[in-house]
């Protein structure tokens, strides 16, 4: 099984694999979400959505439904 | 925007649009460069505010400098994006920019160069601001500025907007824009794919090429393009997949360029970053301790809007009062004075008294913004807001509207998912504003015993919080059932950033209360003012039994006995009954009676229709009070008096003031919303919804409170 942004635990560091293009709008490839990036898990919020990630340098809060879109490998 | 005499004045005015991500300062700079000469006017036919304002640049040159609305790139995903992209797209747009200043902070540089290399492909002559550098040092950051000007083909200009570092200079690199090239920073369509580029290329050579290729991945229209090129853009649109994978390849590309371009000229020093924001972001996020935060802050936004804001509003009360006894004593009688005493006034009265609340409210909402809290809440509310069919940027229009829905209305429009936004809109009336106030606490003085309960609690006071939950709970349950019957479609993302936190700026906060009061002023207040005075017209004129009034009351044989100012009370009474209002109010009685009214409620009731807090003083006039004493204390009286013919009993007993309670809580008496929502919805469609909806709910649940309690 893939991993995504939502299974990361807090404070875990990881780097993008793909994003499933069909889903994701550009949006947030243009805020720093791009494969082959770092992304770390900074914060959940109650009922684990969103999520508060740090990626390309930008702090962003992403939906849960979006994080689960974007895989990652774990280092 | 700015009129004609101050442009004339002088003819070299150069265009300076500012444009940059969102946090990253650029109000601060607009600010610093224009001062208080600004203007916030609308664009046309949209709402989204313009922002502009002048900036000397020498003794006979200016600038005119367009503040844009903050963006992460030109391809736009809401309103205010789209105003960007067509700025900077149209060359016949007023503001159309002889030279960009982009904007960007020195922490996020790598983000915020993405929109200055799309901007630089359109061909424009740009200039880069790298702000907040003051703070360059305390974060180990070290910027070879040769080298970056040098890769990214641009004048650089280092600034600490809030520290005034820069502007001259910036000033003066403006004024030299015509030395600043305009070429591209990179080949980037080349790389993507040549072949279709050249395709897009040849078949719209006017253009710089990028701007072509904006032009086919919008899904706008653009009517400065004439039918062929609409064509020709409508013939490239219809590859769609190939454009969207484009899209994201061009994104991809850009960033690779960025960081080629940093890896010489911009190092960060790690181990000088201090971790101030993880440290309150823990605290202020967590999922306790956040939420117990949020729930103090509200509760002193609260305490600000409710009780510090009465001081400066009982003297603006008063104050029109007086003037308008005033104006009666100076002018000579007659309608002219009467249009200027009774209607004129009181109707800027009713706009002006809404002033210090506002100001408040948007006080504390600009330093939680401009501290970078707000996205914060948003983080924490999100999900539960979801629940109800909103979203956590819903929390910020819900809490303004406790002072009034029209500036609400106007904060959702970040809310990047229309139906969530719709959502928001659509309930956001129920939250009880201010304009409810008056009425409730009349009516509350009326029915309810001033007794404490359990010790410490007023039952009065009680009654008014429930009446609080009440707006709450009816604006969340209502979101629900929209929410699971609206058919609107409404995918889109959701992404906030989260950006680091900053000690508020109060010449921004200041610029920004002064901004939201006058956009309510001149939105709200030109329809309640236009309304009063219609009504004042309706009041003060009537058929011939009008006319006649004062004859037929002083012949009438029980008034002989009368003094001449319980007379004239009598006159005013008898002609309210038989003016144009009066007769209104007669006829609709039949309509009004199942939730216990008469025909002088009725009248009350058509009055406040156009604003709520027009209830007690209409009632004042027709229970012949002296409303210019505007003593609730004699009207209440009067009130508490009044004899239901019917039954013999009070005429605001218990089950008609639940019911009139209940009425206004939750019908749509507000012309200034309904126009609101009509131009932020571009529809009719909603606000009729909104006034069907919302009064159907308020009859129904008067006539059950009505029927239930008596």
């Amino acid at each position: 099984m893939f991993k995504t942004i939502a299974n990361l635990q807090i404070g875990e560091k990881a780097f993008i694999e793909k994003l499933c293009l069909d889903n994701i709008p550009l949006k947030l490839l243009e805020m720093g979400c791009l494969p082959g990036i770092e992304v770390q898990l900074i914060q959940k919020a109650p009922m684990q959505d969103p999520l508060y990630i740090k990626v390309n340098g930008s702090h962003l809060a992403i939906r849960r439904e979006t994080a689960e879109k974007i895989t990652i490998v774990v280092k | 925007m700015l009129s004609n005499s101050e442009l004339m004045s002088d003819d070299k005015v150069v265009k300076v649009a500012l444009i940059g991500n969102p946090n990253t300062g650029k109000t601060s700079l607009f600010n610093q460069l224009t001062g208080l000469k600004q203007k916030v006017g609308n664009y046309p036919g949209i709402t989204v505010e313009k922002k502009q304002g002048l900036c000397k640049l020498n003794n006979t040159i200016k600038a005119e400098v367009t503040d844009l609305p903050g963006t992460y790139s030109i391809n736009p995903t809401s309103l205010d994006e789209t105003l960007v992209l067509d700025t900077l797209l149209n060359e016949k747009n007023d503001s159309y920019p002889d030279v960009v200043v982009v904007v960007v902070e020195i922490e996020n540089i790598k983000r915020n160069l993405l929109l200055f290399t799309q901007i630089k492909d359109l061909k424009i002559p740009t200039i880069l601001v790298i702000n907040m550098i003051d703070q360059m040092k305390r974060k180990g950051i070290d910027i070879d500025v040769k080298k970056l000007e040098e890769s990214l083909n641009t004048k650089i200009v280092l600034a600490s907007a809030r520290k005034k570092i820069g502007i001259d200079e910036l000033k003066s690199v403006i004024l030299d824009y015509k030395k600043l090239d305009a070429i591209p920073i990179s080949n980037i369509t080349d790389r993507i794919d040549k072949e279709y580029f050249t395709k897009l290329k040849n078949a719209f050579p006017e253009f710089p090429l990028y701007k072509s290729w904006l032009l086919i991945t919008q899904n706008n229209e653009f009517d400065f393009l004439n039918n062929q090129q609409k064509e020709l853009v409508l013939k490239f649109r219809e590859d769609l997949g190939c454009i969207k994978r484009y899209q994201h390849k061009e994104t991809i590309l850009r960033y690779q360029i960025i960081n080629n371009v940093l890896k010489d000229s911009f190092k960060v020093d790690k181990s000088k970053a201090s971790d101030l924001r993880g440290i309150l972001d823990r605290i202020l996020t967590h999922k306790i301790f956040g939420y117990v935060i949020f729930a103090l802050i509200l509760l002193f936004i609260f305490q600000g809007i409710f009780d510090w804001a009465t001081y400066p509003m009982d003297l603006i009360d008063g104050a029109f009062a007086s003037l308008s006894s005033w104006i009666k004593t100076v002018l000579p009688p007659g309608t002219f004075t009467n249009l200027i005493a009774e209607g004129i006034i009181p109707g800027i009265g009713g706009v002006v008294i809404f002033i210090p609340q506002i100001a408040i409210l948007f006080t504390f909402i600009s330093i939680l913004e401009e501290t970078g809290y707000m996205s914060r809440v948003v983080f924490l509310m999100d999900k539960i807001m979801r629940k109800f069919g909103m979203s956590g940027k819903s929390v910020i229009p819900l809490i303004s509207g406790t002072a009034c829905a029209i500036p609400a209305i106007m904060a959702s429009r970040n809310i990047g998912n229309w139906k969530e936004r719709l959502v928001t809109i659509l309930v956001i009336p129920f939250t009880t504003c201010s304009a409810r106030l008056p009425v409730y606490a009349i009516l509350i003085a009326l029915i309810i015993p001033d007794k404490q309960v359990l010790g410490i609690l007023n039952l009065q006071g009680l009654t008014m919080m429930a009446l609080y939950l009440l707006g709450f709970t009816a604006a969340l349950l209502s979101a629900v059932l929209l929410n699971s019957t609206l058919k609107v479609k409404g995918k889109s993302l959701f992404v906030i950033e989260m950006p680091n936190y900053k000690i508020p700026s109060i010449k921004n906060i200041f610029y920004e209360v002064v901004e939201k009061t006058k956009a309510f002023i001149f939105g709200a207040g030109k329809i309640i003012l236009a309304i009063s005075i219609v009504l004042w017209f309706l009041a003060s004129n009537g058929p011939s039994k009008f006319k006649n009034a004062e004859e037929f009351v002083t012949s009438k044989q029980e008034n002989k006995e009368l003094t001449e100012s319980a007379l004239q009370k009598k006159v005013a009474s008898y002609k309210l009954e038989h003016s144009y209002i009066g007769y209104m109010g007669k006829s609709i009685e039949p309509a009004i009676k199942p939730m216990g009214y008469d025909w002088k409620i009725g009248i009350a009731l058509i009055s406040s229709f156009a604003a709520r807090e027009v209830f007690v003083g209409a009632l004042a006039t027709i229970y012949n009070v002296d409303s210019d004493s505007e003593n609730v204390g004699t009207i209440k009286q009067r009130m508490a008096a009044e004899i239901n013919p019917d039954t013999g009993k009070k005429r605001f007993d218990f089950p008609t003031g639940v019911s009139l309670l209940l009425f206004y809580a939750f019908a749509m008496q507000c012309v200034g919303t309904l126009a609101i929502v009509k131009r932020e919805t571009n529809s009719w469609k909603w606000p009729i919804f909104q006034l069907v909806g919302m009064g159907l709910l308020a009859y129904i649940s008067a006539i059950i409170a009505f029927n239930i309690f008596s």
